[in-house]
């Protein structure tokens, strides 16, 4: 049975706003961080206290913190050494793992997210503009009722339009693929797979492999807790409508380049299901647009190509253990649209988002290490992710294609790693038990 | 073809390697990588025998014989040209050498890999191996700790058609039996 009281809510639920805000703290020392997160502490709704106020809540808040800010806020040594190596190291010290390199390194990563003296993160979620505003204000005025916690950087959020469904700044739906997990109460769409166990994402429970093991200590610390991995990729929208333009002559072939890489149109709509027409429609019916599987339905790649990003993030039934692979997503957009047809701008727009895991390196660490950034994942052989894989205009994407495939050489990049880092995501009695001084009896 | 230029399957090849294992220290999610060679990837690990286990460690040949022959894409996912398993003596102790040659550095698919090995009954060799952690169902740090600690990178390594993957060289045979059956045809 899951602690819903207990879970941070952005674990469970997925909070229907439009506008939202990270900042990311350092603390002088224990007692200024301690204070601050006893004061935040009450903020940070459980699963079960936003689902039963979706409707009328107008903000959600998380806190989560990195391995310094848990060494700063006075966990002891021997809680310390017990959690994994990865995340004791961070994500900038993983760089080389997860392609982080060339443009996307962490030495040009902004907001202070590459440093040691990164601690915590405060994520906000807004219903609207002005909630976002009032929350932010409310938070400058408890920082400065303190002192010695201080505001690395912030990030303000912010929905693209159309803002009727979840997309990117390239325009592509996003949401359509999440994994359940069992006993949340939720049912998966069709084609995304049964429920799987609470331990893929949440530790102290049963995970497809069984039993918990190997889990940090002390138990209160870290039951209902997860890990975090923090992205905050740029896209060069500019870059990407000039790359759909020359490899297609009419709107018609842009849009189907478009979907190439994605493996989906940007409605959403699979490409295993109109491999040559968008279905507009269908790429908005939950019931429909994620009922695929490569196996059967599409060996080859004809209609989604082998390395297309939906492909290489969930290769769905061609892969082995896909179960202890999957991940939860989180997060939102940033910056400010770029009208079609709008030159580019310079100004930076992008993803801010989180991917929730259980264990960082199997599952994190995996999905950028071999299916974004393997150059051989299915044999492919010079090939990244073309969304998020590491490119530097070497590589090249092939579209597999009777009587041959076309290949695209010299792939630009069209997104860039802005900053990173892994949080540990606690449970509520945990950050209670944070709040005090790790005094509560373990 | 999945072979950047420089691997040219048509020109055999060797490379000697660095006494680490590798020519430039390059981080995967375990530890460092184990370079591409006209071999392709692989491994060697070498493990000495708990004394008396050599009957058990002999019987499982039969256990891998069978699993392959029932599902003969048990191994799959290690993505395998060939293993080979080989007993031998230093002094009056027994040693266990196992070697693969295969298509992606090991560092990446380690945890398919693991899992594999507790589905098939291949654990059950190393259960016999001096060192083997016992908790190694739970601890793939462990189990991965064991397996670099044992691990003896080649120091040459030589390729006759160097860089060749197995589904490159399954893709061929597959076009030469098409060719047979198409010529079959126009007679």
């Amino acid at each position: 049975m899951l602690e819903f009281d207990d879970i941070q809510h952005i674990l469970l639920t997925r909070a229907p706003a439009l506008t939202g805000r990270y900042e990311f703290l350092s603390f002088r020392d224990a007692a200024s961080g301690r204070a601050w997160l006893s004061a935040i502490a009450d903020k940070v709704l459980s699963a079960a206290e936003a689902r039963k106020s979706l409707a009328t809540e107008k903000r959600w808040v998380s806190v989560a913190l990195t391995w310094n800010g848990l060494r700063t806020l006075g966990v002891g040594e021997e809680s310390l050494a017990t959690f994994p190596e990865a995340f004791k190291q961070g994500m900038a010290a993983r760089a080389e793992i997860l392609g982080d390199t060339g443009e996307n390194r962490p030495e040009k990563w902004l907001g202070g997210l590459a440093g040691s003296d990164l601690h915590a993160i405060v994520i906000l979620f807004a219903r609207d503009g002005p909630e976002r505003e009032r929350c932010k204000a409310e938070h400058a005025r408890l920082l400065a009722g303190g002192e010695g916690v201080r505001v690395l950087s912030g990030l303000d959020l912010e929905a693209t339009p159309p803002f009727e469904y979840a997309h990117d700044h390239f325009g592509y739906r996003d949401r359509l693929s999440q994994p359940v997990i069992e006993g949340s109460g939720e049912e998966p769409t069709p084609g995304s797979g049964a429920p799987l166990k609470p331990g893929e994402f949440i530790l102290g429970y049963p995970d497809e492999d069984g039993p918990p093991a190997h889990l940090p200590r002390p138990d209160i610390l870290i039951r209902n807790g997860s890990y975090l991995a923090y992205r905050r990729l740029q896209e060069h929208v500019g870059a990407f409508r000039d790359f759909l333009k020359a490899n297609g002559r009419t709107a018609e072939e842009q849009e189907l380049v478009a979907a190439k890489l994605m493996g989906r149109w940007r409605s959403g709509c699979p490409l295993t299901h109109a491999p040559e027409k968008d279905d507009p429609a269908l790429g908005a019916d939950l019931k429909r647009n994620n009922d695929f599987n490569y196996k059967q339905m599409d060996p080859h790649g004809y209609a989604v190509p082998l390395g297309s990003h939906i492909r290489r993030m969930n290769p769905r039934d061609t892969a082995h253990n896909i179960n202890r692979r999957r991940m939860i997503r989180r997060g939102a957009t940033y910056g400010p649209h770029l009208s079609e047809g709008a030159p580019e701008d310079g100004v930076e727009r992008g993803i801010a988002a989180f991917v929730i895991c259980a264990n960082l390196v199997r599952q994190f660490e995996f999905a950028q290490n071999v299916w974004a950034n393997d150059k051989s994942f299915h044999e492919l052989g010079n090939e990244r992710d073309p969304i998020i894989g590491n490119q530097d205009g070497t590589l090249e994407f092939k579209i597999p294609k009777r009587p041959i495939r076309k290949t695209i050489k010299g792939l630009p990049a069209f997104t860039t790693v802005r900053g990173g880092a892994y949080f540990f995501l606690p449970g509520i009695r945990a950050l209670r038990y944070l709040a005090s001084g790790t005094k509560e009896k373990p | 073809m999945s072979s950047t230029p420089q691997e040219d399957w048509t020109k055999p090849a060797a490379m000697a390697i660095p006494k680490e294992g590798y020519f430039k220290k390059e981080m995967g999610r375990h530890g460092p990588i184990f370079p591409k060679t006209p071999a392709c990837y692989g491994f060697s690990i070498i493990a000495k025998v708990i004394p008396g286990r050599e009957e058990t460690v002999r019987a499982y040949a039969k256990t891998i014989e069978e699993a392959v022959k029932a599902t003969p894409d048990v191994l799959a996912p290690l993505r395998l040209h060939y293993l080979r398993w080989v007993l031998f003596d230093v002094g009056s102790d027994l040693y266990f050498q196992y070697q693969g040659i295969f298509d992606t550095d090991f560092d990446k698919y380690l945890e398919d890999a693991v899992a594999l090995f507790v589905k098939t009954g291949i654990t059950t060799v190393f259960v016999n191996l001096e060192g083997f952690p016992a908790d190694w169902k739970t601890n793939l740090d462990a189990v991965t700790k064991f397996f670099r600690d044992h691990q003896r990178p080649s120091f040459l390594e030589y390729g006759e058609y160097p860089f060749v993957s197995a589904d490159e060289i399954k893709k061929a045979l597959k076009l030469k039996a098409a060719f047979s059956e198409m010529l079959d045809q126009m007679q």
